[in-house]
């Protein structure tokens, strides 16, 4: 996550955004792909429409993280829209790996405030310094850090069948989504294909193993 | 107002109502046995889904590279059950030497 948050600071200041813009995208936005996406497309010369757009695209499978997450961030009103703030893929990934509720919101939380710390300060580093750090990324093989962590997160469901032919049947679609859909669509797709798969044949086991019910029932 | 400005803040409003919509709308109420069900599984998809597109996904490519050993060993790794630090180091420095040597 460090090394992103300095490549989109980098990013921002070479495409023109004044420090305070890119620290905007990082707070107020707070979603990496959508804010790379929507830098890049303003860099490029593209409209205010497309890059909005492009951005939101990136941001839509959030309304699935909020389903998932939504019995997990209990409170008032106001509580419960400012967690949504914290609303990521590694919050989710973490929150979601739980088993119960209380840990399930606690994951979610530590792991969103602690990325959107680590995430604006580095913004703010790579706006100032905005050199070439994307080579050292992958030099040090840094950008093989997020696959392990969302594997990891994964590894512990595919001990259960159901959840282990869902991981297939998801990883699947996305892959072949890859060249046809915006970034940020296949993984989308592939929630809504297993739940649509799931609903076609709901009658046919109540197997789903413990993990399924045990951190969604309140 | 500048072009950066304008598309900033129509993301943070659009990503925030995306963001906010499931604990708004739903809040702490229990769901109907079927979508508790279906959610159930969605965990699952959603990480199964990230693990491939952040491996092998580069914009609208699918690309097979040095990430791609990096993510067996952390498969290796965490079936030697390793802890969660040990599998993202060793995952990264495949990684990085594989490139070095390819």
């Amino acid at each position: 996550m460090a090394p992103f948050g300095v490549v989109f600071g980098a990013a921002a200041a070479t495409a023109g955004l004044s420090l305070l813009q890119a620290i905007g995208f990082s707070a107020l936005v707070f979603g990496g792909s959508s804010q790379f996406a929507a830098v890049e497309i303003l860099s490029d010369g593209g409209s205010v429409a497309s890059a909005a757009i492009a951005g939101l695209l990136l941001n839509v499978r959030s309304l699935a993280f909020g389903v998932i997450m939504a019995p997990a961030l209990f409170g008032a009103w106001w509580q419960r829209a400012a967690m949504s703030q914290l609303m990521i893929d590694e919050s989710t990934a973490v929150g979601a790996a739980q088993s119960e509720r209380r840990w399930r919101r606690y994951g979610y939380l530590v792991a969103g405030i602690g990325v959107f710390v680590v995430w604006n300060l580095t913004t703010i580093v790579g706006h100032v310094a905005f050199a070439g750090t994307g080579d050292l990324i992958t030099d040090l093989g840094l950008d093989a850090a997020g696959p392990a962590a969302f594997l990891a997160l994964l590894w512990p469901r595919l001990s259960s069948a159901p959840q282990r032919r869902t991981a297939i049947v998801g990883a699947l679609i996305a892959l072949a989504l890859i060249p046809f859909a915006p970034p940020g669509v296949p993984i989308l797709a592939a929630m809504v294909g297993v739940v649509a798969a799931r609903f076609g044949k709901l009658d046919e086991q109540p197997s789903d193993a413990p993990l399924d019910e045990s951190g969604i029932t309140p | 107002m500048s072009d950066a400005t304008i598309v900033l803040l129509v993301m943070t409003v659009g990503t925030f109502a995306l963001k906010s919509a499931g604990p708004l709308v739903f809040g702490d109420r229990a769901l109907p046995a079927r979508v508790q069900q279906a959610i159930g599984l969605l965990p699952a998809a959603l990480l199964a889904a990230l693990t491939i597109v952040s491996t092998m996904g580069d914009g609208r490519e699918i690309v097979v590279d040095a990430r791609l050993v990096g993510l067996v060993v952390a498969g290796i790794a965490l079936w030697r059950r390793l802890p969660f630090v040990v599998v993202i180091v060793v995952a990264s420095a495949a990684t990085a030497f594989t490139r070095l040597i390819s």
